[in-house]
């Protein structure tokens, strides 16, 4: 039990575990959708007074900002006390392609080249992660929901408009891929 | 004391994300060059699981903790806001490695540069509530 807790989970597991994690808010009256966090948060800082977008009744979306602090407390847990040190599984064909590109394959789940906190000190790194935020930000807000809204929620209620933006997903994450992430890095 | 459900419900999402490894910027640029199922099986499993589920809570009219039907809402029907919005959703996703759930998950993982991909995104968030009016929908 412990073992198999303690392993990277797999793909069937994950996924499964997904799907409680909507079904259980559900269960509690609530739909599953995270981005809508990032507007509740512009509200509170008084976004508001300025824009009406942000001029509504954020206390009712309470419940979704202490599911975003449990997500932190959540990630923490996982990295601190569930996990093994072996390398992550990446596949050689990915290794190899962001070598090319200068990125080294660190074994962790994210490089630190990108995400440590040394790497806050160099602007040109500050400026894809800050541009790369906007974009999420941006397009999650102008397309009603992201991957948790549109293509968990929004799929398993067959909804066509999901369907659109989860194609858009991939058609921007293949355009940054194949044509942009080889201009920047 | 009514939100510590979704405090705990939100860190059972943190262990998942985490374990599962849909946080990692690898496992993205992984998938976004198609070498591995490992993100398309998760994806895939949750899809097919949450359409079974969602069918038997329409078939059997299940209700929710406080006794109310659960209802599931209908996404506008509209084509440019999705294709759109999705597509620029996309381009962030795939350089920084983290919709907006794992953004914080990864800054409990000990990522804390992750703090400026958030505060990009709430840039962004604000930028779309400016000019949202004058985008096509």
């Amino acid at each position: 039990m412990i073992n198999f807790i303690i392993q990277p989970w797999p793909w069937y597991f994950s996924g499964t575990m997904i799907v409680l994690i909507m079904l259980i808010l559900l269960f509690f009256g609530k739909s599953f959708g995270f981005s809508s966090n990032l507007r509740t948060i512009c509200s509170i800082a008084g976004a508001g007074k300025r824009v009406k977008f942000f001029d509504f009744r954020w206390k009712e979306q309470v419940w979704n900002l202490m599911f975003l602090l449990g997500s932190i407390l959540g990630g923490f847990i996982a990295s601190s006390y569930l996990s093994d040190d072996k390398p992550l599984n990446l596949s050689v064909a990915t290794i190899s392609d962001l070598k090319k590109l200068g990125i080294n394959f660190d074994g962790g789940l994210n490089p630190q080249s990108l995400f440590s906190a040394q790497a806050m000190t160099d602007p040109g790194n500050l400026a894809i992660l800050l541009i790369g935020g906007l974009l999420v930000g941006f397009g999650s807000r102008y397309a009603g929901g992201c991957t948790s809204g549109h293509a968990i929620s929004g799929l398993s209620n067959l909804q066509v408009p999901s369907l659109i933006a989860v194609v858009g997903f991939f058609l921007g994450g293949m355009v940054m891929t194949y044509f942009i992430i080889p201009l920047i890095f | 004391m009514k939100f510590i459900k979704y405090i705990l419900a939100g860190t059972l999402f943190g262990i998942v994300m985490t374990k599962s490894e849909a946080v990692s910027w690898y496992r993205i640029q992984e998938m976004f060059r198609f070498q591995s199922f490992h993100m398309y099986g998760i994806i895939g499993t949750a899809v097919l699981l949450g359409i079974l589920a969602v069918y038997l809570i329409k078939k059997t009219g299940a209700r929710d903790i406080s006794g109310s039907p659960i209802v599931f809402q209908a996404k506008d029907k509209s084509y440019p806001r999705y294709l759109i919005g999705g597509t620029i959703f996309g381009l962030g996703w795939a350089l920084t490695g983290a919709c907006p759930g794992p953004m914080f998950v990864n800054l409990g993982s000990g990522y804390p540069a992750m703090i400026i991909v958030i505060l990009g995104a709430l840039l962004g968030t604000y930028l779309y509530g400016i000019i949202k009016d004058r985008l096509p929908h």
